[in-house]
């Protein structure tokens, strides 16, 4: 086996490396920067060129070694190379090939469009390590410029009533691709920190966002009518958000799908976007990688696992401590005291 | 369709009471007349008679979305509500419809007419016709239990706006049996006389007290009662008819038919508020009334084993007259006046008062409410009128503390609707020697911070997985509250509880110290 599974993570025993481990290891290969799957501890780091600066940025003073898309690097005679995932800009999925056994590990991942993410591209293999958060049929996305659409309508009906409006978005991937899709013209934009921070890494590497105003201690919160702020999930109704006055809020998440999640976050609205692949991208990726073994990873697992063997493949769950795309956890501020 | 689907919309994406009371409003201002009542009627728990079973339902969406039955059945409970399941796993309509309410209403009344096969081609049909959103409520229209954030309090409100007349005059009217099959608008909130019988008063509910009564002042000023643990319903007598009303509106004249009685003892033109109780010469334990609950017919012998009486506690109605402006007091004075003299074995009791002339001498009082099978006290300002809906400042109602247990948490499954994403129900043992024994599964009390994170301990901590249930290591102690305790021989442990919930995350318990086996049976001893 060219993978295999062990409690610190996805393992290649051939070339003694580890795949988004969770615990420290000595050489973790990392598909993105998301604080489930790049974690802080470990000795050496290898991830795309592209992802490089906002794992660094996150992680602090680290080992990394990049690779660019498509590149092949032989680690003691595993081949390794990274593909698109589509997930957020940089993220990939990971390649691994040992005497003509294929792996690929998907990582996170969208086949929707988002505007700034590298597309997503399908790799065969005869493994495929899947993420299925969305893994059930009631999941489906619109079209990515649809929901842009509602968010911008949205936005103006309340700059118009003289109202800001508060989006609850992830800071890495959700929060950008809002700010690289939505009308600008309506009014202006806020950030939070935690959002602000990855704009930054991401302007410097050329990433096209429109201008956004930092949230700090000295703003007048105020002074802004008919402004759209982005900030992580975990602000809405604090002390923080509640600065603002008068205000409408709300999230934007694969989850809103399921009215009764909408309504437990209590958020005025519920916008359905998510950076990972709902059921049918879910199953044209599986058919795409024309892999046999498909080893579904978090979400779903066991009902799309029961799925895909009664439609003749061969899966297997494989318990991570992936988080998928979670409403409730701030995947975004792992710092290394956090982490530690 | 659109208008309702927009009106929907409306308000379930604010979490604003006015702005859902505004969109209420000028829905019932601006939609046709059998559009208005309809939607009165929906979001008071009114339905069409359901035409389609849920069954069909399943199986036909799961064909059209092209997937096998049982990932349906998946999702479903994930989902919490069979009409949005539905609504989410189709495929996108493929035109557009410019119906109304109205209209698909009568849609569905006319399929009981049709034949098995034509009813599903025409469901089918109409799924292909309607958005997401018109979708849902087309399949809420079928599957009933409209609870989709209107209270009755919210439409009364709206309702009282868009009419401008009284809410209480709004929510009285808005009671008992109508339907916009045979009522109009102008029966339901304009007109004077013809008024239905039956019609029951909108209930008056108290909150619960959270702090000492000594701030509620004088206890001259109060009336003190046991709160019972029954069936709250309203008894109606007039024109030579009863009727038995249930709190959620639902009428209970045949289960309980001891109660027609009552006719026998008391003139017409009465109404009567009380607790239905299981009573043998005195109140029974709730787990007698159990057995009673949800039976349609009575068995004699059923009959014979669990009795039920009304334990009275205000007249609101008496001779015809509208007594619930009259002060409780006198209320309650007229009440006592009138079960004077009944036969032992009359089906009526007006519990005495608790009468006390200091805060303290309640508070001895309220801690023997469990011998008195009762469920703590029950307080009314003397001088209160009798109000509709949950009020705060004259009733309160002032439970007993739960009996709690601590215990140890071994399984653990998702929640589905609101909580689709958590960890939040949760199976708990107590220690048997060194093995654990399941007794109870608990849901609730905790914040949404400790979800997040026994959710995130979980999903690290799961040993083994039974579906959808996971067995977790046996570590973290949760207390669990409870109202009561009984022998079942349906469960494994031997023993039920009334109202198990989570009350807090005992953190500072090691795990050794949760309760023993022998504790739960000393407790059933004790309280059973």
């Amino acid at each position: 086996m060219a993978l295999t599974f062990t409690d610190r993570g996805i393992y290649c025993p051939t070339g003694d490396f580890y795949i988004d481990p969770w615990r420290p290891v000595e050489r973790a290969l990392i598909t993105h920067g998301h604080a489930d799957h790049a974690r802080w501890g470990h000795m050496s780091y290898l991830c795309t060129d592209v992802a490089a600066p906002v794992i660094q940025h996150r992680l602090g003073d680290i080992s990394v070694q990049t690779i660019g898309f498509g590149e092949q690097m032989d680690i003691n005679g595993a081949r390794v190379s990274f593909h698109p995932a589509g997930h957020v800009p940089g993220s990939a999925q990971i390649r691994v090939e040992v005497d003509g056994e294929v792996w690929v590990v998907s990582g996170d991942y969208k086949l929707q469009k988002d505007g700034l993410s590298e597309p997503f591209e399908p790799v065969r293999c005869h493994h495929f390590i899947t993420e299925c958060t969305f893994g059930l049929p009631v999941f489906t996305w619109a079209p990515s410029a649809q929901v842009i659409d509602e968010i911008n309508a949205w936005w103006s009906a309340n700059a118009a009533a003289g109202r800001s409006v508060i989006l609850g978005a992830y800071g890495l991937g959700k929060a950008q691709r809002i700010l690289a899709n939505v009308d600008t013209s309506i009014g202006p934009i806020l950030t939070h920190g935690a959002v602000e921070g990855t704009n930054g890494v991401l302007r410097g590497q050329g990433y096209d966002l429109p201008d956004t105003t930092l949230v700090t201690s000295e703003t007048n919160r105020k002074a802004y009518p008919g402004a759209l702020v982005i900030a992580p999930p975990s602000a809405l109704g604090s002390a923080w958000a509640r600065k603002f006055g008068q205000h409408e809020t709300a999230f934007a998440s694969g989850w809103m799908r399921m009215r009764g999640v909408r309504r437990r976050r209590a958020a005025d609205r519920g916008f359905v976007m998510s950076d990972h692949v709902d059921w049918p991208e879910l199953l044209c990726a599986v058919k795409e990688t024309e892999a046999e073994n498909i080893y579904p990873t978090h979400g779903y697992t066991d009902i799309f696992a029961r799925y895909l063997n009664a439609h003749g493949w061969n899966a297997n769950v494989v318990p991570t401590e992936f988080g998928g795309e979670q409403l409730d956890v701030d995947e975004a501020d792992t710092t290394p005291e956090s982490a530690a | 369709m659109k208008n309702f689907a927009a009106l929907f919309t409306a308000v379930d994406q604010t979490t604003k009471t006015n702005r859902k009371v505004a969109a209420l409003a000028e829905y019932l201002s601006s939609a046709s007349e059998t559009d208005r009542m309809w939607c009165i009627a929906l979001f008071t728990g009114r339905r069409p008679k359901r035409a389609v079973t849920t069954t069909q339902l399943r199986e036909w969406a799961a064909e059209r979305a092209g997937i096998p039955l049982w990932l349906f059945e998946e999702a479903y409970p994930i989902v919490g509500d069979l009409a949005e399941t539905i609504a989410l796993v189709l495929p996108p309509a493929a035109r557009k419809s410019d119906e109304d309410l109205s209209h698909w209403i009568n849609f569905l009344r006319g399929l009981s007419n049709v034949e098995q096969e034509e009813r599903r081609a025409l469901i089918e049909d109409a799924w292909n016709q309607l958005g997401d959103v018109e979708r849902f409520l087309f399949n809420k229209l079928i599957t009933g239990g409209f609870r989709i954030g209107i209270s009755q309090k919210l439409m009364t409100r709206a309702l009282s706006q868009a009419t401008g007349r009284e809410e209480a005059e709004m929510a009285h009217r808005l009671m008992g049996t109508w339907s916009p099959e045979t009522h109009t608008w102008l029966d339901l909130v304009e007109a004077d006389t013809g008024a239905d019988l039956s019609r029951p008063y909108p209930f008056y509910l108290a909150y619960q007290l959270d702090d000492p009564p000594e701030e509620l002042g004088e206890p001259k000023e109060w009336r003190a009662e046991w709160k019972w643990d029954g069936i709250r319903g309203q008894v109606i007598l007039r024109g030579g008819e009863h009727f038995v009303w249930s709190r959620g509106e639902e009428l209970m004249t045949d289960r309980f038919p001891e109660l027609a009685r009552l006719k026998d003892f008391l003139p017409e033109g009465t109404v009567l508020d009380g607790e239905i109780l299981a009573w043998r010469d005195g109140p029974l334990p709730f787990n007698t009334l159990q057995a009673r609950i949800g039976r349609k017919n009575v068995p004699k012998k059923l009959l014979a084993e669990a009795p039920v009486a009304l334990a009275a506690y205000d007249v609101l109605e008496w001779q015809g007259e509208d007594l619930r402006y009259a002060p409780f007091a006198e209320r309650r004075a007229q009440l006592e006046a009138l079960a004077t003299d009944l036969p032992k074995d009359a089906p009526l009791h007006v519990p005495e008062q608790l009468s006390f002339d200091a805060w303290n001498t309640l508070k001895t009082m309220r801690a023997a409410a469990r011998e008195a099978q009762a469920e703590g006290v029950m307080l009314k300002r003397a001088t209160s009128p009798y109000l509709s809906g949950r009020k705060k400042g004259d009733w309160w109602k002032w439970k007993i503390d739960p009996l709690t247990i601590d215990a140890v948490m071994i399984y653990a499954q998702q929640g589905h609707g609101r909580r689709a994403n958590l960890f939040t129900d949760f199976t708990f043992a107590v220690w048997k020697g060194n093995d654990l024994v399941p007794f109870t599964k608990a849901y609730s009390g905790l914040t949404d911070a400790e979800f997040r994170e026994i959710t995130t301990w979980v999903r690290k901590n799961t040993v083994q997985r039974f579906g959808p249930v996971r067995q977790v290591t046996a570590e973290h102690v949760f207390e669990i509250a409870f109202e009561g305790i009984h022998a079942s021989p349906r469960h494994k442990s031997g023993v039920a509880l009334r109202f198990p919930r989570v009350s807090r995350w005992r953190q500072d318990k090691p795990l050794a110290e949760a309760n023993t086996y022998e504790d739960l049976l000393q407790m059933l001893e004790t309280y059973g």
